[in-house]
């Protein structure tokens, strides 16, 4: 099975969708959609203070040692996690086996509507999610925007970012 | 593998430097966030020992820039060297789109890079992924040393016949490191497309 993601507009459009609704129907503060391996693939809400690169990975892990420790105990992977802060809370849930949806909320919103709700975007993320992936699993070239020029465009920038 | 987004005109690529411990993998990945501009880094990460092990993995992004409209940036981790965090390594190696074999030149460090280097195979065929696929660029850290296996010798046990690419290198002083950071990318970049 291939490992990578693509996304194209008309399924980032429906993920967005989703986590706007879920957003609302919720009053959480704010949602991501982490790959396993801790890549941000998009969020909603109130991001402005926080950093959601170092929040996607740690994530990640976050949720693969869980998964670890879910094993040590005889079960396959603990399907949610949920931490609580004094004022911020994280609910986080696994979607489509490969990708993490994380809630951060705070006293406006209720564990329960969460936990209800985010099954449901879940579900919905999921279908979107399986047609990505059987898209990738048909048509293994990445896309025609990706080709011989890309790759000496790059090497451009390789250059200058790291000026020799 | 690599995050493509198509719509937000974003990719993400994943790069681990892997290795035996105290072989030189945070120190690279230290430097590379102490030289690079504020601008195009994000923040570093560690999840280390009161000692300064690496316990689960060190962290950093690292903006390339804007590629063909594509917003380019690599995520830099190290895995935790010591024997006993295998199901650490392995964790970290998941999506992974390039491999950094950091070695510990010195010669009593020897059958540790072997070791190491096996182990990485192993993991990668958990992942069904192998080196046929995932760009690996080698780097013989702490040549500054006097005990030190020669490069030759190195190179027999892990990359013969030239296979990989591979660069001397003294991370403790920067030599190197973007080097080798720079030519995994640019594999890295080619196998996109
Ligand atoms: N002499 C020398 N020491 C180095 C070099 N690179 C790293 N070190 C030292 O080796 C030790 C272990 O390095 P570290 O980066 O933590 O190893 P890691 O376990 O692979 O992450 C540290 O004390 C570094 O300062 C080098 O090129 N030469
Ligand atoms: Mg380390």
């Amino acid at each position: 099975m291939r490992e990578g993601i693509n996304i194209f507009e008309e399924d980032f459009w429906a993920i967005t969708d989703v986590l706007n609704r879920l957003l609302q129907g919720t009053n959480s503060r704010t949602i991501l959609l982490i790959d396993k391996a801790g890549q941000l693939i998009t969020s909603v809400g109130d991001t402005a203070a926080l950093d959601t690169s170092s929040f996607a990975t740690l994530s990640a892990a976050d949720f693969a040692a869980t998964s670890q420790l879910a094993t040590l105990i005889g079960e396959k992977e603990f399907s949610t996690l949920f931490h609580q802060g004094e004022k911020e809370n994280l609910y986080v849930c696994l979607v489509a086996d490969r990708v993490i949806l994380a809630v951060i909320f705070d006293m406006r919103a209720t564990l329960g509507l969460i936990r209800v709700k985010a099954k449901n975007g879940a579900a919905e993320l999921e279908k979107i999610f399986e047609e990505i992936f059987n898209k990738l699993d048909k048509d293994t070239s990445a896309s025609s925007e990706i080709d011989a020029d890309f790759t000496k465009a790059a090497e451009e920038e390789l250059d200058k970012l790291f000026g020799f | 593998m690599a995050l493509i987004n198509y719509a937000s005109r974003e990719i993400n690529a994943k790069i681990v430097y892997y290795g035996p411990g105290l072989g030189g993998k945070t120190t690279n990945i230290k430097y590379i966030y102490t030289k690079l501009n504020p601008s195009v880094k994000g923040k570093l990460i560690s999840l280390a020992t009161e000692l300064d092990r690496t316990l689960f993995f060190d962290f950093l992004p690292v903006d390339l820039g804007t590629i063909r409209g594509f917003k380019t940036r690599f995520h830099l981790y190290t895995v935790p060297g010591q024997v006993f965090y295998n199901a650490s390594r392995k964790l970290i190696l998941k999506g992974v789109d390039g491999i950094i074999f950091v070695a510990d030149s010195q010669i009593e460090r020897f059958e540790e890079n072997i070791e190491s280097f096996e182990n990485m195979l192993d993991n990668l065929t958990t992942y069904g992924l192998s080196l046929e696929r995932i760009p690996l660029v080698i780097q013989f850290n702490k040549r500054d040393l006097p005990n030190i296996t020669s490069v030759e010798e190195l190179q027999k046990v892990m990359n013969v016949n030239n296979k990989y690419p591979y660069f001397e290198s003294v991370a403790s002083q920067g030599i190197g490191v973007f080097e080798t950071l720079k030519e995994v990318c640019r594999h890295v970049l080619k196998a996109l497309s």
